[in-house]
């Protein structure tokens, strides 16, 4: 190689690589790299260089309420389907920001969450302001394991179950399977409801909504970039209702920085997938595979 | 033929051991997660029994070595797969109830699913060494590319396994395939005959 390259090459990955800003923290955990950026006022959590693949969570450091990021608006999008949720379990912490968000808007309601990765809590709590208390507590352990643990250990059952576990470049195939998705439904109290936030753009869309259908049947698909699924354990609340449920929140949803009807439009029914795609199961379920083929 | 019937042994236990070990995770991770150490767990168990499968089928070969005994170490391992297909879920759920800890729940299960299936097929390799050297000047020579055989086996297996055929087939379809396959090549071992001069 010769002399300039070098140079050559940092100008051009400078110039390629999206703007994250500084670097304020980074450590290797057991899975990933767990970094902190931070830029004009702007923090977010990433678990790739420079965010290359994408942001986990952010936080506006003047304003830490405000839900930066579209999902996370669109994952509260669930209570509207259950607006008065007792107990909730949130599969995937990241930087903690929508156990967080839940804490604020529903002080009675009992939050666990359950995250694979001791970093993430770790980071969660000294940059993201992620604290555990008596109403707010979290199990690092695999989601999948800790289902199967309440399952076993008898009924303590949640009104509303927010996965949270996929991202972009991969997702933990056990926690999108039939059979996984029946011990979520099992966990559920009768009406619970249970929101995906999901990526797929991919093949993979048509066999994750057969599998969520043969589970759930019918749910609401909220798609903008990302793609929400909301779906119930017993009859789906009507447009209608939902609409009702949405005008209750419009004051709470203030200091996170949205109005609740941004989301009614979202709220849709369609099946715009092939109902044919084959459905995940333990025995089936290439999940990364079908979201890396075109 | 005889050497063609050989190294198709090995090769394909190179390709039976990876192909289950990758399944294996996956049969794990509905009942203790994917977490860093099932996998721990899993490979722990595999190195250690092809490291005593290999030890015991040196052993073996010592007396009165054959292409058909070797076929049947390929059955027989085929033969103690045999559970993770019939009783691998029961067997799971209930090591997941009884221990609390999921990295010695992971270890156990591997170790009651994987272990002696994969010791026996760690056998095949010095087995089939001792059939095929006759000479002391080309030991190395034939043990080196019977390495190369079982190795590359174990390559595809990963391979196709991980690539393709998780895509195209459900676990047990997998695992009956390859349960299949051993059956195929260990009878085709018990059938050939040895050369004249062996």
């Amino acid at each position: 190689m010769s002399r300039g390259a070098p140079a050559l090459l940092a100008l051009l990955y400078a110039a390629a690589a999206p703007a994250a800003g500084t670097l304020i923290h980074s450590e290797r955990s057991q899975y990933r790299e767990v970094l902190v950026y931070e830029d004009a006022g702007t923090r977010c959590l990433c678990f790739t260089h420079e965010c290359a693949i994408g942001r986990q969570s952010c936080v506006l450091l003047a304003q830490p309420d405000r839900l930066v990021f579209e999902y996370t608006r669109m994952m509260l999008g669930a209570l509207f389907l259950t607006p008065d949720p007792h107990d909730i379990l949130v599969i995937g912490l990241g930087g903690g920001t929508l156990p967080r968000a839940l804490e604020r808007l529903l002080p009675a309601a009992h939050i666990d969450v359950v995250e694979i990765d001791p970093a993430v809590v770790r980071v969660a709590a000294q940059y993201f302001d992620f604290k555990a208390t008596a109403q707010l507590g979290v199990s690092t352990e695999d989601g999948r394991a800790y289902v199967r643990r309440l399952l076993r250990a008898g009924t303590p059952q949640y009104d509303l179950i927010l996965l949270d576990a996929y991202e972009r470049q991969y997702i933990p195939e056990h926690l999108l399977t039939r059979e996984f998705l029946q011990q979520v439904r099992q966990l559920l109290k009768p009406g619970g409801i249970v929101a995906a936030n999901t990526w797929s753009s991919s093949r993979l869309y048509a066999n994750e909504s057969v599998t969520y259908h043969a589970v759930f049947g019918d749910f609401y698909n909220l798609k903008s970039g990302n793609r929400i699924i909301l779906a119930s354990a017993g009859a789906l609340p009507s447009l209608e209702q939902i609409r009702r449920n949405a005008g209750r929140f419009t004051t709470a949803f203030e200091p996170l920085g949205f109005t609740p009807d941004t989301l009614l439009p979202l709220f849709s029914m369609q099946q715009d997938w092939d109902p044919a795609a084959r459905v995940l199961t333990d025995q089936y379920s290439p999940a990364n595979l079908l979201n890396a083929l075109p | 033929m005889y050497a063609t019937v050989l190294y198709l042994l090995a090769l394909w236990s190179g390709f039976f051991v990876m192909g289950i070990e990758l399944l294996g995770g996956r049969l794990l991770a509905p009942y203790f997660g994917s977490s860093i150490y099932v996998w721990g767990a899993i490979i722990t168990v595999f190195m250690l029994a092809l490291s005593l499968g290999y030890l015991a089928g040196g052993r073996y070969s010592v007396h009165a070595p054959s292409l058909r005994r070797l076929g049947i170490i390929v059955l027989l391992a085929a033969l103690c797969a045999l559970p993770i297909l019939l009783a691998g879920d029961t067997l799971l759920d209930a090591l997941a109830a009884r221990v609390p800890d999921p990295r010695f729940g992971s270890l156990l299960a591997a170790l009651s699913l994987f272990f002696v299936p994969t010791l026996i097929s760690g056998m095949v390799s010095p087995y089939a060494v001792r059939l095929l050297v006759a000479e002391r000047q080309h030991a190395g020579e034939r043990a080196g590319r019977l390495y190369f055989v079982s190795t590359f086996g174990s390559a595809a297996g990963t391979l196709l396994t991980s690539f393709y055929f998780v895509l195209w087939f459900e676990l047990n379809q997998i695992l009956w395939g390859m349960l299949a396959m051993s059956l195929l090549v260990g009878l085709a071992a018990c059938l050939v005959r040895p050369p004249v001069m062996a």
